[in-house]
């Protein structure tokens, strides 16, 4: 397996080079062929990530059912994107839109690149490393458009998630730190390494760097408090990377949380990791609710709802039953497809009407024959609506939490997903149900504006009703593994 | 229970660490950004003199390579960075921030305070490190908080974070110097692209409003 290992880090880099030269029509082929070769090598991983603990190549990358976990996802929404993208494009003629192509093809390969290599690399301050480049990059496709509003997020968004992930170094430092105790002053901190000594680090240490970890990555990850940057960036961004920022980003920065609860698990016990998580999923899934309640851009309603929803991972870590872990692990998965499905309904409707303010947007159904209805069955998808993958991993992550000794926190859960359940359905309903009005007929007239758009739609929704039916045999084995990964091995 | 006195190694350690405190404080109060600019290469300067007091008692022959990588990076490429945007934006005057400056010197001391008070509580009892020090990069990283948080334009911003990123530093070989030198390398990488990228989006921001103050990025909210 170790040559798919090294291909998945290698295409990408590849596909980047090739598209600096390119001319605009070839750089959309070639990066959809590399997100879809990246999404089959990603899922040939899959069997030897259950049958194994782990595999390595070399000191640098080594990837367990866990890492598998969060690549899918990646890769798929890596794959959807560019076929999203290469419909969604509208590039000026001449020498401009060649130049906005290149810097747009060459920032997306690199920065899904960054973003599959995350959880490939061995040990928590290669990952930091990892993690920061995916900051840079995609501070830099946020700002791609040069316009106020993008200009605004994107500085926002990389002055505070630098400052997160400079504490999030900090917490690396802390934790590579408490190793010392253990394994003397100078040692490589893999994560095998980690978690076999862990059980012996200072607790007070490992203490200070969870908290720390959680709150770094977590400015990433988009939790309450240290989520303000991530409307702005998510919505102002080009479409294309807002489905990537929302999808995929903020599940790898859960990823980086994830590695650092394993490592305090070991040492602290299950209290203390969960307690830390549980309160900052609260902040998050309670406000975002109530903001998904007065949005007036659907970009941002979306973007909300990515924070209520990383609430609800942070959350479902918390309960101690095995069943809510594999609910959180698949709720990664099936919220990386519905959002960027979502986002793509959004980039559609933008594209048709011009605006992205839902005041103006009326009888988007209408209009929009088939990425209509799509984006309402992505937002009900979001909303954890049955037959939808949602609605399985929710319903595992509320089983789980049940049966915990905290089970009012589940009731809490399903309260607030609730209120979010009636945000999002209250605008889509306006917008997209709602009577054409017969001057927006003519104005704008139906039709779709990209059957690329209508693909990458309806690819995305296969997936979460795949995930929502039935969970192929294999990939429930590898979300069990991972899950028994994360648990208190004691 | 009586305190040795403080090894040489400690005390340098720890002497290097309070003036890098200190130049934090005077990158809080300097009006103007060329000197900001200059004090931050100062305070790398600094950190690069740690490295070399680590290498030299810890015969940890890596962290030379380091000192060398980080001095190239840290106190020649970065300023020049930020020094030629500077004199490109025709801008001297750091932006003015809502608190005076012996205000903002006030929040950064009670922040050091903090600092010196929570690594305390920690009861990390080591003999070979100087946990002083620790909390003094950990005051480091808080004042830089205060520095981006008050200051209102975007090189301020950038400096902050990148002397964030020297507090950072310290605690790193204060408490991690057996850190393989790969992770080191590779978290200076980082920085150079970071820093370039912090160059790239001050330039659009210039472009767009003519100034380099942040008073303008109000647009998005709710």
């Amino acid at each position: 397996m170790n040559h798919v290992l090294l291909a998945i880090v290698i295409v990408p880099v590849v596909t980047s080079i090739a598209t600096w030269w390119t001319p605009p029509a070839i750089s959309k082929v070639v990066t959809i062929g590399s997100g879809i070769a990246l999404f089959l090598l990603a899922l040939a991983l899959i069997p030897s990530a259950t049958a194994h603990s782990y595999l390595a190549v070399g000191s640098v990358l080594r990837v367990d059912a866990l890492s598998v976990v969060f690549l899918v996802p990646t890769t798929f929404l890596y794959a959807t994107t560019s076929i999203f993208a290469a419909g969604y494009l509208h590039l000026p003629e001449g020498e401009a839109g060649r130049r906005y192509a290149r810097r747009f093809f060459v920032g997306l390969n690199v920065f899904c690149w960054s973003m599959a290599v995350a959880p490939l690399v061995n040990g928590l301050a290669l990952l930091w490393v990892m993690i920061e480049v995916t900051t840079v990059i995609s501070a830099l496709l946020v700002a791609i458009d040069d316009t106020d509003g993008a200009t605004e997020a994107a500085w926002k968004y990389v002055i505070l998630a630098s400052l997160g992930l400079g504490i999030a170094l900090f917490a690396t430092i802390i934790m590579y730190y408490a190793g010392t105790r253990f394994f003397g002053s100078s040692y490589d901190p893999s994560y095998n390494k980690l978690l076999s000594g862990a059980h012996a680090f200072p607790k007070d240490v490992v203490r200070l760097a969870d908290v720390l970890a959680v709150l770094g990555f977590g400015t990433k990850m988009g939790l309450v408090p240290v989520h303000t940057w991530l409307p702005d960036a998510h919505s102002e961004a080009p479409t294309p990377i807002s489905a990537l920022l929302s999808g995929a980003l903020l599940a790898t920065s859960f990823y980086a949380i994830l590695r650092f609860f394993q490592v305090s698990v070991r040492c602290l016990g299950p209290a203390f990791p969960r307690n830390v998580l549980l309160i900052f999923g609260l902040a998050s899934l309670v406000l975002a609710a109530f903001y998904l309640l007065s949005q007036r851009d659907l970009k941002r309603l979306l973007a909300y709802s990515s924070v209520e929803h990383m609430g609800i991972l942070a959350i479902g870590m918390s309960f101690s039953a095995p069943l809510a872990i594999v609910g959180v692990l698949l709720h990664v998965i099936a919220h990386g497809a519905a959002k960027g499905t979502a986002f793509f309904g959004a980039g559609s409707v933008a594209r048709k009407f011009k605006s992205k303010d839902m005041a103006r947007i009326r009888g988007g159904v209408g209009l929009l024959p088939w990425s209509g209805p799509m984006l309402v069955l992505a937002v009900l998808a979001l909303s954890a609506m049955p037959p939808f993958g949602i609605f399985r991993s929710e319903f595992l992550i509320v089983a789980g939490g049940l049966s915990d000794p905290r089970d009012a926190i589940a009731a809490v859960l399903v309260v607030f997903v609730t209120v979010a359940f009636f945000g999002l359905s209250w605008f889509t309903t306006k917008t997209m149900l709602s009577p054409v009005p017969e001057r927006e007929r003519l104005r704008l007239g139906r039709g779709e504006t990209s059957w690329l758009i209508v693909v990458a739609m309806a690819v995305g929704l296969v997936g979460l009703v795949i995930l929502g039916v039935h969970v192929p045999g294999q990939l429930n084995e590898l979300l069990q593994h991972a899950a028994s990964q994360l648990e208190v091995a004691r | 229970m009586p305190h040795a006195a403080p090894s040489t190694f400690t005390g340098a350690v720890d002497v290097i660490a309070v003036l890098v405190l200190l130049t934090e404080f005077a990158m809080l109060r300097a009006p103007m950004l060329r000197s900001q600019v200059r004090l931050y290469a100062f305070q790398s300067l600094v950190v690069t003199a740690l490295a070399i007091v680590v290498a030299a008692t810890r015969h940890i022959d890596e962290i030379y390579v380091l000192a060398a990588l980080s001095f190239i990076l840290k106190v020649i490429i970065v300023p020049r960075i930020v020094l030629r945007l500077l004199s490109r934006a025709e801008v001297s005057l750091a932006g003015s921030s809502a608190f005076s400056v012996a205000t903002m010197t006030l929040i950064a001391i009670v922040m050091s305070v903090f600092a010196f008070f929570s690594v305390g509580a920690l009861h990390l009892q080591s003999t070979a490190l100087p946990s002083a020090a620790l909390a003094i990069s950990v005051a480091v990283v808080l004042v830089a908080f205060v520095l981006i948080i008050l200051r209102s334009d975007v090189v301020s911003q950038a400096i902050g974070f990148f002397s964030l990123e020297n507090g950072v530093s310290v605690a790193s070989l204060v408490v991690a110097s057996g850190l393989p030198l790969i992770v080191d390398v590779a978290f200076l990488f980082d920085l150079l692209v970071a820093v370039v990228v912090f160059g790239v989006l001050m330039r659009i921001h210039h472009g767009r409003t003519k100034t380099l103050s942040t008073d303008s990025l109000d647009r998005l909210k709710g």
